[in-house]
């Protein structure tokens, strides 16, 4: 049991400090171009960039369609990814995972 | 180092495209050795942390910012295989939802990032740790010349696929050069940002990473028999 509470404690710690990055330090993230772009600019096919065709999507560029605030539009999309990342990540890790056959090793784990 | 549509043309995109299918393929069979009941949460949030740290860009300089890429962390956290699926969840859901990095570059990205960022990370972690002293507090730090090395790695690789593959005649001396000199600067970064993850991980629940837990079995062999009976 003890187990238990020790790995929930973690996982729901290590949720909210991955939340809050995504969510709200993110907004503080350098804008500016990074490496590749960069290097891309200076060496000369920057250009050659297509626009994605997710371009459009209600996240894209990590902003939340018809929110202007651009704190809260930031924070909603990376929150919004971050779970989607939860959702898909967890879930196929949950379905991959070595069933445990004897129920001897970790029992009290996932109580 | 999201690859954006347009950089390189079709033949290399179908071809990274096939790298990372079999990649993904081969990690999906590896991951099942490293996920059990205990783990598979964890790696869960290894992956959902990945993509908040990508969002993080930090200046290098020469208004220029780089990112944590995150393949040296999850393979040091999670195990390789398990990483390899974390890296290619998040470069699905960016592609996808956040319109970063290509569509027809996702191939491309999985490759750069999930597949030689994982590989030359935790063949460099798993180098420092036969070599260094056999204990826990060595992890994060091999983790984080893991990191170190990762990136330039997955940069060095971008540019052999545009020499091959690029649309536009660029010279690849220069662009490996301007490619690495920069990459390795941001490489510091993502060692400064593994090691202290791990660090912090390491510190409360070592039985967690991944990459520590040969060091936790010798010592809890030596000390179980005190203790069991």
């Amino acid at each position: 049991m003890t187990t238990g509470n020790r790995s929930r404690t973690f996982l729901v710690t290590g949720l909210l400090v991955a939340l809050l990055v995504a969510g709200v330090a993110s907004y503080y993230a350098s804008s500016h171009p990074d490496g590749l772009e960069y290097v891309a600019e200076r060496t000369g096919f920057g250009g050659t960039a297509e626009d994605s065709p997710a371009a459009d999507g209600p996240l894209a560029d990590y902003q939340t369609e018809g929110v202007d605030d651009p704190r809260l539009s930031g924070g909603i999309a990376g929150v919004l990814g971050a779970l989607t990342v939860l959702l898909l990540g967890g879930g196929l890790f949950w379905l991959l995972r070595r069933r445990e056959e004897s129920g001897d090793d970790a029992p009290a784990d996932r109580a | 180092m999201h690859v954006p549509d347009g950089f390189l043309d079709a033949p290399t995109s179908l071809a990274t495209g096939a790298v990372a299918v079999a990649g993904v393929s081969l990690a999906l069979r590896g991951a099942r050795r490293e996920l059990d009941d205990r783990i598979a949460p964890v790696a869960g949030l290894v992956a959902t942390f990945v993509f908040a740290g990508q969002m993080i860009n930090f200046p290098v300089g020469a208004g220029t910012s780089g990112h944590l890429l995150g393949g040296a962390l999850a393979a040091v956290l999670a195990g390789p295989f398990t990483a390899v699926l974390c890296l290619s969840v998040v470069l699905l859901v960016q592609a996808l939802f956040m319109a970063d990095g290509g569509i027809t570059a996702l191939g491309t990205n999985i490759t750069l990032m999930g597949l030689v960022g994982v590989f030359v990370g935790w063949l460099v972690f798993r180098g420092l740790r036969a070599v260094l002293p056999k204990r826990v507090s060595m992890v994060p730090p091999a983790a984080a010349v893991a990191a170190l090395l990762s990136v330039p790695a997955a940069a060095g690789v971008f540019t052999l696929l545009f020499a091959v593959g690029g649309t536009a005649p660029i010279d690849t001396s220069t662009l490996l050069a301007a490619m690495l000199a920069w990459h390795t600067v941001i490489g510091l970064g993502e060692a400064a940002i593994t090691g202290l993850v791990v660090a912090s991980v390491v510190a409360v629940r070592p039985d967690l990473v991944h990459g520590a837990r040969p060091l936790l079995t010798a010592h809890t062999l030596e000390i179980r028999p005190t203790v069991a009976p």
